[in-house]
């Protein structure tokens, strides 16, 4: 809704999908809407590309200064609004990020603390009460995703071309490591942590539910439908359990795959007063 | 005493392994080591790839006292795999921060600590890497509610990547004029943006944007400390006396949207940012 004739990223998609647009028009890199979800209302937040953003490096749907802190203050808005709630409103990030802003400006002016303050907002909301829940539609990359969708109690993810999970782009990753391309390809199918498709990133248990199915590009009222219920289902269940987050400890994928995680808290725990 | 012979009278904090960091840091005969290499817990995914594994990952824990209150340290190996957070170092590193929520929620008193020196996630474990730094953030930012959480950056690697979020989390951070604190390293930059939007080879450049001096006059560190380990324990040790503030900088939104606003990005400079954010955070805050 740019007034431009720019095909909606995925993210845009995913919240007019799920959010009636409201009256008034929105502008920049965040948007934060309501929906409903079982019933009750939940705020979904999603970060958009903003082409007219002063930052040169975060034109496009990526975490820049602006958007790590426009995070935060769209998380804290609930936060604060909901303070003496019994009840607090579920979060919804929805989460199609390519990546960080990579700019000289961007470390001058500390994307760090840009992130972390998304980071902590996140990480708050969840400890406050708020049932947070991440739901993948497209990339969710590296620093990107650690500040808008890594601090959610219960994420979830659609198993579609285009969505994916990992900490540098293929290329990149290649570049650093010394690999090609394939041979990187190739490694993520015996080494789970370092594939790049979204099916081995669900057997390291870290994810509450890999939706299959769906079109993620142009989703049918059913697949929208599916989605929402789904969200609706994780909302429940973090409810249910504690505000940390200590479920992806306790799945049978993390049991296996993240074996070395569990025992190195097992065992600093009995060593922690001998 | 001449410049010279201060320079002598200083223990560097840089030169030290994490072992020994965290055991200068500690007082004096209270280092016990948690999961020290003994224990060889070890990366499962190293070896997968042919790579030689350490028997402590890279992540030395250590429990003892500091200034005569229990305390945790968490320190970073810089010599091992650039100090990248794998999933066994991750964790190790989440686990003491949990443990020691465990100690303020059962009504003891702990001091945790974060040694940082680090380029982020370990590429070989990406995505369990990736996993285990949200966990360490989760854990600074429920402790750090009751605690101060103090972050030391010492040099030379610096702190890069979702480290670096860890490290803007922390209540308190202190570092040297070597040490270096950005989310996306000189290299990466220059090769996802190009060389005319970064060179990596301009080491001054490089330090006046994110090295210590910078960071602490900007208000996005706390202490500046010489490469001098007793000034390093005692900015920790300041850094604990002040206590949990009423607003953590990350907690600053309205504060940092309005000094963005300030910024004119096509007019930018280390210098001019001194000016114009000078007072921004820092101990007085």
């Amino acid at each position: 809704m740019n007034g431009t004739n720019i095909t909606p990223s995925r993210g845009e998609r995913w919240l007019d999908a799920l959010a009636p647009a409201p009256a008034g028009a929105e502008s920049g890199p965040v948007r934060a809407r309501d929906a409903d979800l079982d019933g009750e209302a939940a705020r979904l937040i999603a970060v958009v590309p903003d082409p007219r953003n002063r930052f040169a490096r975060a034109t496009d749907n990526v975490v820049g200064l602006e958007q790590g802190w426009l995070l935060a203050r769209a998380v804290r808005a609930v936060l604060d609004a909901d303070r003496a709630a019994d009840v607090k409103r579920p979060i919804v990030a929805i989460v199609d990020v390519k990546s960080q802003a990579y700019g000289r400006r961007e470390e001058l002016l500390g994307i760090h603390l840009a992130c972390a303050a998304a980071v902590d907002a996140y990480a708050s909301a969840r400890l406050a009460g708020h049932p947070v829940i991440a739901l993948i539609v497209g990339p969710a990359m590296s620093g990107a995703y650690l500040a808008h969708g890594y601090q959610a109690n219960r994420i979830v993810a659609l198993d579609a071309p285009g969505t994916a999970v990992h900490a540098m782009g293929k290329e990149a990753a290649a570049r650093v490591t010394r690999r090609s391309v394939e041979s990187l390809d190739s490694l993520g199918d015996t080494v789970l942590p370092m594939s790049y498709k979204m099916s081995a990133y669900a057997k390291l248990g870290l994810l509450h539910e890999l939706i299959q199915g769906v079109d993620a590009d142009a989703p049918s009222a059913g697949d929208i439908e599916r989605v929402r219920a789904s969200l609706g289902a994780a909302v429940k269940d973090a409810r249910g359990g504690p505000p940390d987050l200590s479920s992806r400890l306790t799945s049978a994928d993390a049991k296996r795959t993240r074996a070395a995680s569990v025992e190195v808290r097992r065992r600093m725990r009995a060593q922690w007063d001998s | 005493m001449t410049t010279q012979e201060s320079f002598l009278a200083r223990h560097s904090f840089i030169e030290m392994t994490a072992r020994e960091r965290a055991h200068a840091l500690l007082d004096a005969g209270t280092y016990r080591e948690l999961l020290g290499p003994f224990d060889k817990l070890e990366s499962p995914w190293l070896a997968m790839q042919s790579i030689v594994c350490q028997s402590d990952d890279g992540a030395v824990i250590a429990r003892g006292s500091l200034g005569g209150e229990p305390a945790v340290i968490a320190a970073i190996e810089p010599a091992f795999q650039g100090g990248s957070i794998g999933e066994v170092s991750g964790a190790k590193i989440a686990a003491a921060l949990e443990l020691a929520l465990g100690e303020i929620e059962a009504g003891h008193p702990i001091r945790p600590v974060i040694l940082f020196e680090t380029g982020g996630v370990r590429l070989q474990e990406a995505n369990l890497g990736l996993a285990a730094i949200a966990e360490i953030q989760a854990a600074i930012v429920a402790l750090r509610r009751h605690v101060p959480v103090v972050g030391v950056i010492g040099g030379m690697v610096g702190c890069f990547g979702g480290m670096s979020l860890a490290a803007a989390l922390c209540t308190g951070l202190v570092m040297t004029r070597q040490a270096r604190l950005g989310m996306n390293g000189p290299e990466v930059i220059e090769q996802e943006a190009g060389v005319a939007e970064l060179d990596a080879s301009d080491r001054r450049l490089i330090w006046s944007m994110i090295g210590g001096e910078e960071r602490v006059a900007v208000g996005l560190a706390d202490t500046l400390v010489e490469d001098d380990t007793a000034q390093v324990r005692d900015a920790v040790l300041a850094a604990f006396g002040r206590g949990v503030p009423a607003q953590h900088r990350s907690e600053d939104v309205d504060g940092f949207i309005e000094r963005l606003a300030r910024v004119n990005p096509d007019d930018i400079d280390p210098d001019t940012l001194r000016t114009l954010w000078t007072g921004a955070g820092g101990q007085n805050r």
